[in-house]
């Protein structure tokens, strides 16, 4: 497995923790579970969570693809800097967030995914990835060459005109043949 | 709406039908727990929440029934011979099986997400009525305990639990809890993302569907779900439920026994799991099988030829096989399209550098010595797909991008042998080859078939019964210069061949006219192996310029993934 790239699956994994533990907070909260304020708690990691993970990064080999509307999230995580960007920053993070919901069983599932999430960040920063903002390219235009900024300044070298002119009598000679077939049927 | 209902129409049938049983299971045992009589004490504690629980349950169970069946490619193969006598339709469905496992994973997801809130909610008021948090009724149902004459009815027994530690403690809680974190993960690895990009982990990570399957079939053993029995004398709930002091002393109410449910998922998921097993079974079988080496070739663009002789392997044109090499990957198996006729000796599969086990498997061939045998390989299959049906069609379309002209490859092969045989079995009247490709130098290896082919029906004069278009995607300025100067030659500078390649991607719809021009009557197969989105292209096109007229000309659509 050398060439994958694990923060792509922390990523997937550290969302759907992000969804998991805020839908066991929302239960905890509506049902008024004993220790809701677990649950309470469970809702704001959950969504800073999903925030968090929305923008995808962008890949180190291959083509990234982005998830619909990231650019607003790309551009709040970017501004983070380094504390997005390194992946063991985010393994701990997720470790430290997912630390409380361990002590309510509504939200003790997304507990343990975030978990593993962290772990799998741990993997990825340990082989060096980071996270890379995925920005629209900027169109490069290519340069022109240089012979289109000096046009010719005299015209072609023509025979005098009363050559050019088609000799209505001479009809062999004033015919024109084209050197390429202007047809496309050939 | 006329043509979705032609091309569309058996596939949409097939999920109805799927979607109405699921309705109506959630629907029966929604009700079942709801009103039952026998849950009007679970009812008193619980609420709705017990009825909300047990009917997803009944969908997961149909559910996790029926995941395994679609990955069967065995059994779907043997399915598939014994529909050779009946209609085009039936068949088409089995190409539809990876669709299908996704929608039933989808299912399972779903359920399983209702069934834990609801447990979560029932748990909750278990452990708050154990406590006497709520009314008298529901104090005195908790306190029953399991003694000689008495039945519990709340599986919570201990007044000062947490939920969580009896989520972990008790073999519904426990396994619950294991197989929806191995579902979660199989899940989260399974997203087209990672799966495009890094076969392996979403292989590997996928199996954690054994545990899935073995923790399910336990979860229902410790029978927390309990109804109320019948006594005697009967308990009458309605006089007795407002006198839970009276219980035992009065006539009217003796003392309410109750039992748990027997555990029934292991009845609806033994089958399928049976079946699993004889299918792997058999894919191992197959890979004892020993595979011979007739040739190994480097192919320009890093593709790789291999020649293979199996004993006792027959296949069919367009076929594909699955292939392992113990020497990269002891469970991995990749699937590849043959690019041999049936009528030759030997199979052969081209191999293109896709990822990690191509790029190792081409390393390793790149060091086998000439005329020596490579490494030990497993064979599976083979499996039949879409284009063992081109032959049934009068007019065929034949459409491949870039690798995915493979399965086409074994047809042309096939078409020539037929020809020189000349095999009365040959329904085809017309074939139209359609082949996009990017880069030029990866024409090579099958510019040569083409190129026999075209002069084997120059010399029969048979010249119309293929036509092929060549596209190439990938021009620059250069090749266009190329092209111009060399414009009133034969032969097509690229490729050799007396057809001269195009430029740039097909107009399908002049593509689509000009075949409905020439075969006005006709029934025309279109085939596709290639990206997603040409194919959602060619499938619009094929609704658009099929006529509901079953006289006049009407298009097929199949489509071959991996």
């Amino acid at each position: 497995m050398g060439k994958i790239e694990w923060a792509m699956w922390a990523n997937e994994q550290a969302l759907a923790s992000g969804l998991i533990l805020l839908t066991g907070g929302i239960v905890g909260v509506a049902g008024q579970f004993r220790g809701w304020q677990f649950a309470a708690y469970a809702v704001a990691a959950g969504v800073f969570v999903c925030l968090l993970e929305y923008p995808r990064s962008k890949r180190a080999k291959g083509t990234s693809v982005e998830r619909t509307g990231q650019y607003c999230f790309t551009v709040c995580v970017k501004a983070f800097g380094p504390l997005t960007r390194n992946y063991y920053v985010r393994a701990f993070l997720h470790a430290a967030i997912c630390v409380p919901g361990g002590f309510m069983l509504a939200t003790v599932l997304g507990c343990v995914c975030l978990g593993i999430a962290s772990l799998i960040y741990l993997a990825a920063a340990i082989r060096g990835e980071h996270w890379e903002p995925i920005l629209p390219r900027k169109e490069i235009r290519k340069p022109v060459g240089e012979s289109i900024k000096n046009p010719p300044q005299n015209p072609p070298p023509r025979p005098p005109p009363e050559m050019r002119r088609k000799q209505a009598g001479d009809l062999e000679k004033s015919a024109y043949d084209n050197p390429m077939s202007v047809t496309d049927d050939e | 709406m006329a043509n979705c209902i032609v091309n569309y129409g058996f596939s949409s049938f097939i999920l109805f039908v799927w979607m109405a049983i699921n309705i109506f299971l959630f629907v029966w045992f929604y009700f079942f727990y709801d009103l039952g009589p026998q849950f009007f004490y679970t009812r008193h504690i619980l609420g709705s929440a017990l009825a909300w629980a047990r009917a997803p349950a009944a969908v997961l169970n149909f559910n996790c029934m029926l995941i395994l069946l679609p990955v069967c490619r065995n059994l779907l193969s043997l399915l598939r011979g014994s529909f050779v006598r009946c209609s085009r339709t039936m068949r088409k469905q089995l190409d539809k099986n990876l669709t299908f496992h996704k929608l039933v994973a989808y299912m399972i997801g779903l359920m399983t997400a209702v069934h834990t809130i609801a447990h979560l909610f029932n748990l909750e008021r278990y452990n708050n009525s154990r406590q006497g948090v709520y009314d008298e009724l529901s104090t005195a149902l908790s306190d029953l305990a399991d003694t000689e004459n008495t039945t519990y009815l709340n599986p919570i027994r201990i007044t000062n639990l947490i939920p969580t530690y009896f989520g972990f403690t008790s073999i519904a809680g426990l396994t619950g809890v294991v197989i929806t974190l191995a579902l979660i993960l199989i899940i989260t690895s399974s997203m087209e993302v990672i799966r495009r990009s890094y076969f392996e982990v979403f292989w590997y990570t996928h199996h954690l569907f054994i545990i899935f399957f073995a923790g399910l079939v336990f979860h229902g053993a410790g029978r927390i779900v309990r109804s109320q029995q019948r006594t005697n004398p009967p308990h009458n709930t309605t006089f007795c439920k407002d006198r839970p002091d009276d219980w035992g002393e009065i006539p009217e109410c003796p003392i309410p026994q109750f039992a748990g449910g027997f555990p029934q998922t292991w009845m609806w998921v033994i089958g399928p799991m049976v079946i699993y097993i004889c299918e792997r079974l058999v894919r191992f079988v197959r890979y004892m099988q020993s595979v011979r080496y007739k040739k190994i070739v480097m192919r320009p663009s890093k593709v790789l030829e291999l020649q293979l002789i199996k004993n006792g392997f027959k296949m069919e044109v367009g076929q594909y096989v699955f292939v392992n090499c113990p020497a990269i990957s002891q469970l991995e198996w990749h699937p590849f399209t043959m690019t041999s006729a049936p009528e030759e000796d030997f199979f052969s599969i081209h191999i293109r550098s896709a990822g990690d086990w191509t790029d190792k498997l081409i390393d390793i061939m790149k060091k086998v010595p000439e005329g020596a045998e490579g490494p030990k390989l497993g064979v599976d299959g083979p499996f039949g797909t879409a284009s063992e049906d081109v032959f049934d069609y009068e007019v065929s379309m034949l459409i491949g991008a870039g690798i995915g002209v493979t399965p086409f490859a074994s047809i042309l092969k096939s078409i020539w042998y037929k020809f020189k045989d000349s095999d009365p079995k040959l329904r085809t009247r017309k074939i139209y080859f359609y082949w996009l490709c990017r880069e030029t130098h990866a024409f090579e290896w099958f510019a040569d078939l083409l190129q026999v082919l075209e002069k084997e029906m120059e010399e029969r004069g048979m010249g119309d019964f293929l036509t092929y278009k060549l596209y190439l995607t990938g021009w620059d300025q250069s090749h266009a210069t190329h092209v111009m100067v060399h414009f009133d030659k034969d032969t097509d500078v690229v490729t050799g061949l007396k057809q001269k390649t195009h430029y740039g991607r097909p107009i399908w719809d002049k593509e689509f006219e000009q075949v409905r021009k020439e075969n006005p009557t006709s029934i025309v197969g279109t085939f596709l192996c290639g990206p997603e989105a040409l194919g959602k292209v060619l499938e619009k096109k094929c609704a658009k310029y099929s006529d509901v007229d079953p006289r006049k000309t009407r298009f097929y659509f199949n489509k071959e993934n991996f």
